[in-house]
């Protein structure tokens, strides 16, 4: 089996006699036997500590959960600084979730929730901020100054908690550069090892918002905005 | 000068940077990845505490099957403290937005794990460990405390008794920094990765500042004991949580018949498979009975799992297991309040010795360690800092400290003769079969004697990568060599103890002396590990 690897300005082919492992095993096969030089993160193999996210032919995979094919091209993640081969900083993107205020404020009461109400935001505390919606995320080609998928969804878990009295400073936080900037091109959704919709999450907080007295500012100034004179 | 400094962001450590940012210090916290991608977010099955949400419980229920299962050479003042403050532990928890899973009363689901009397453990799905480590990080964001990722702890910098800072490698420059601090928190985590591939954990558990502590002077305790998971997966040693068979999976033998009660401790479970494997090959979880529905809902990943690495689905196949290492209850020995013998040195979680987990750890007792302990270690270190006026002007950390080349020294200088690599995998090999669930003083010499050689290897091995710019060959060697010390130290311990144990177990010795109902101490003097018990 033959496998590109983009190390830095080049690409680099290895032929490798193995079978049915996963791109992780292979990538640490090559690193131990072929070539030390290689540089990749790794952690947990199982999916859930969000280290060894990277491109497939264009497609963003956890390398532990990915079985590579004969001629894969394997590339780092996009828009975040790469630092070498396969490693890119994720410092920038992470520090969205400070943006967003993404957190639950401490409540001394101690509510029983329904299991139904804990299912809300069951699916978006899966996050392991692996970084694939982020590279993914179109957006970002243009507006590096964008919140994004991952921070936004994180976002809506813990607007969308039950247990939450006061959730305003996390929606005031996503406005700008946030909820609309996003162009629901749902890029950002297939990706996901988890199985997460950001995409959704991000009309979830738009919704919110809209009840919340927030307006749209892109439906806003479609319409000229407010100030421009047009009188009904 | 930062108050405190943290040295590790998985569970233990950022709660304690939480406790002691709560406490009015100023908090750094290191990590030598990033903190979501610690080894917390690989706990499954859940955290204990006594609600009795699921059934009748009492925090005394939890006392004495913790202790039961220290089998001895636990503390019981800090296990009355574990246990007692287990339920505040779990409010807070809440209190933050943890998203427990929930029985249909509303209140928080508990499930049965190992050794326990009762469900008291509580969880999310499989992911318990995953979403506590993420809600503690918001937390962390929430507080505006300082995390610096990529940080490789390389040495404490101590000053006539006193901790004052740590001397890092960034791995993405390649330079080295020295963080001066008032006190340092080590919450680097376990040692498990000593037996490579035969270990469930991430592949950062390496023990370094175990490692690192133990350079600068400070006390180890009870290295020999680590725990095996009774169910990794056979190939590629990825958990299969214990919830597995706390929700009702059975264990069966290649004739397809159950050997050996499930639900025991981790300890006992482990030592029957791997006698079964020795007599008959084989042995599966079979969690096919619980049906699809259940399985897909409560165990998530762990079908993903078998599925990805096995080519099984747990829905309709057995699931073929083998014991393997899973948590180190050794670590750096540290008093009540979580200090070591270094003034301003303290250490808290998997890489610290609380002794509350003695011969063998329950199910669910850690991720509570992290919590209990960490929120109350971060709090006295920063009294610590607070009463540390000792630092004087030109006394600082950086003023010491020679800033030589790391990678020169291990490029540069090294023939790169013997490949570590290899010599990583034979040592996990070695460990699993002499050092591992079943020992005796053969297999413990012969695997001391290995060391020896493997020690004598040492300055033929290095690094051939020359660049400086995060260089993993570079990290993946002095994990190794943390490793290599830490491996003399479990079977240097697990020789002088002549008995069995809890998870130290010793065929020529079955049985457990009273003799030995001691804490095993380590320190080093002069180049030389002394090894001795004490009580």
């Amino acid at each position: 089996m033959k496998i590109d690897i983009k190390r830095d300005e080049q690409t680099v082919s290895y032929e490798l006699a193995c079978e049915d492992l996963t791109l992780l095993e292979l990538l640490t096969h090559i690193k131990t036997e072929i070539d030390s030089s290689l540089a990749f993160s790794s952690g947990c193999r199982s999916g859930v500590c969000g280290s060894c996210a990277m491109r497939v032919n264009g497609k963003e995979v956890l390398a532990c959960t990915y079985k590579p094919q004969d001629g894969d091209l394997i590339e780092p993640l996009r828009y975040a600084p790469l630092l070498r081969d396969l490693v890119v900083d994720m410092d920038k993107a992470l520090g969205f979730n400070k943006i967003a205020k993404a957190w639950g404020l401490p409540t001394s009461k101690i509510l029983n929730i329904s299991p139904k109400d804990a299912e809300i935001n069951e699916l978006q505390s899966d996050c392991i901020l692996c970084g694939a919606c982020y590279s993914a995320c179109p957006v970002y080609a243009v507006n590096p100054g964008f919140i994004g998928p991952f921070a936004l969804t994180r976002a809506w878990r813990y607007v969308s908690d039950v247990r939450e009295t006061d959730v305003t400073q996390t929606i005031a936080a996503v406005q700008t550069k946030g909820i609309y900037d996003c162009t629901l091109c749902n890029e950002c959704v297939p990706v996901c090892p988890q199985g997460i919709a950001p995409k959704q999450d991000i009309v979830m907080l738009r919704n919110k918002s809209g009840v919340m007295g927030y307006m749209d500012p892109n439906f806003a100034s479609s319409f000229g905005g407010f100030d421009s004179g047009f009188t009904f | 000068m930062v108050d405190v400094l943290v040295i590790g962001a998985g569970g233990a450590g950022l709660v304690a940077a939480l406790g002691a940012k709560e406490s009015g210090a100023s908090v750094k916290v290191l990590t030598k990845s990033y903190p979501t991608r610690s080894q917390t977010c690989m706990a499954q099955g859940g955290i204990n505490a006594a609600l009795g949400n699921a059934s009748e419980d009492s925090v005394k229920s939890h006392y004495e099957n913790t202790l039961k299962s220290a089998h001895g050479i636990a503390n019981k003042k800090m296990i009355e403290k574990l246990c007692s403050e287990g339920i505040e532990a779990i409010k807070w928890l809440d209190s933050i937005g943890m998203p427990f899973s929930r029985t249909t009363e509303g209140t928080i689901a508990q499930r049965r794990l190992g050794g326990a009397s009762a469900p008291r453990a509580c969880y999310a799905q499989d992911y318990t460990g995953l979403k506590i480590l993420h809600t503690l990080y918001d937390q962390c964001n929430a507080n505006d405390i300082e995390m610096l990722s990529e940080r490789f702890l390389l040495e404490l910098l101590v000053e006539d008794g006193v901790v004052c800072g740590a001397k890092v490698l960034n791995i993405k420059t390649g330079e080295i920094e020295i963080h001066e601090a008032k006190s340092v928190i080590l919450a680097t985590g376990g040692y498990s990765r000593v037996y490579g591939k035969n270990s469930t954990n991430a592949v950062g558990s390496t023990g370094d500042g175990i490692a690192v502590a133990y350079r600068a002077g400070v006390k180890l305790s009870d290295m020999e004991f680590v725990q095996f998971h009774p169910t990794g997966l056979k190939n590629s040693s990825i958990l299969i949580s214990e919830s597995a068979r706390g929700e009702g999976g059975y264990l069966l033998n290649k004739e397809g018949k159950r050997f050996t009660d499930e639900l025991a401790p981790r300890d006992e479970v482990s030592r029957a498979i791997y006698e079964e494997i020795e007599k008959s090959g084989e042995v599966y979880i079979d969690i096919r009975h619980l049906g699809e529905e259940f399985i897909s809902h409560n165990l998530p990943q762990e079908r993903k799992l078998a599925k990805l690495y096995e080519n099984v689905d747990p829905v309709f196949e057995l699931v073929p297991i083998k014991p393997i290492a899973h948590y180190t209850m050794g670590g750096i020995d540290v008093d009540e309040d979580a200090q070591t013998n270094i003034q301003g040195l303290f250490a808290v979680g998997e890489c610290a010795n609380q002794k509350v987990h003695g011969a063998n750890r329950l199910g669910g007792n850690s991720l509570l360690e992290l919590i209990v302990f960490g929120r109350e270690t971060g709090k006295n270190a920063a009294k610590s800092a607070k009463e540390n006026l000792l630092i004087p002007a030109g006394h600082s950390a950086s003023a010491h400290v020679k800033h030589e080349d790391l990678l020169f020294d291990l490029v540069i200088k090294s023939t790169c003769k013997v490949d570590f690599y290899k010599k990583r995998d034979e040592l996990a090999e070695q460990f699993y079969k002499n050092v591992g669930i079943k020992r005796n003083e053969q297999k413990l010499s012969n695997a001391l004697k290995y060391l020896q050689t493997l020690k004598e290897q040492l300055p033929l091995m290095g690094v051939r990568d020359s660049n400086k710019l995060y260089n993993t060959e570079l990290v993946d060697f002095l994990e190794f060599k943390n490793i290599i010390d830490l491996a003399e130290m479990v079977v240097s311990g697990a020789l002088q103890r002549e008995e069995s144990r809890g998870a130290h177990y010793r065929e020529d010795m079955p049985s457990e002396n009273e003799v030995f109902e001691k804490n095993t101490i380590y320190y080093k003097n002069g180049e030389k590990l002394c090894v001795q018990l004490k009580r």
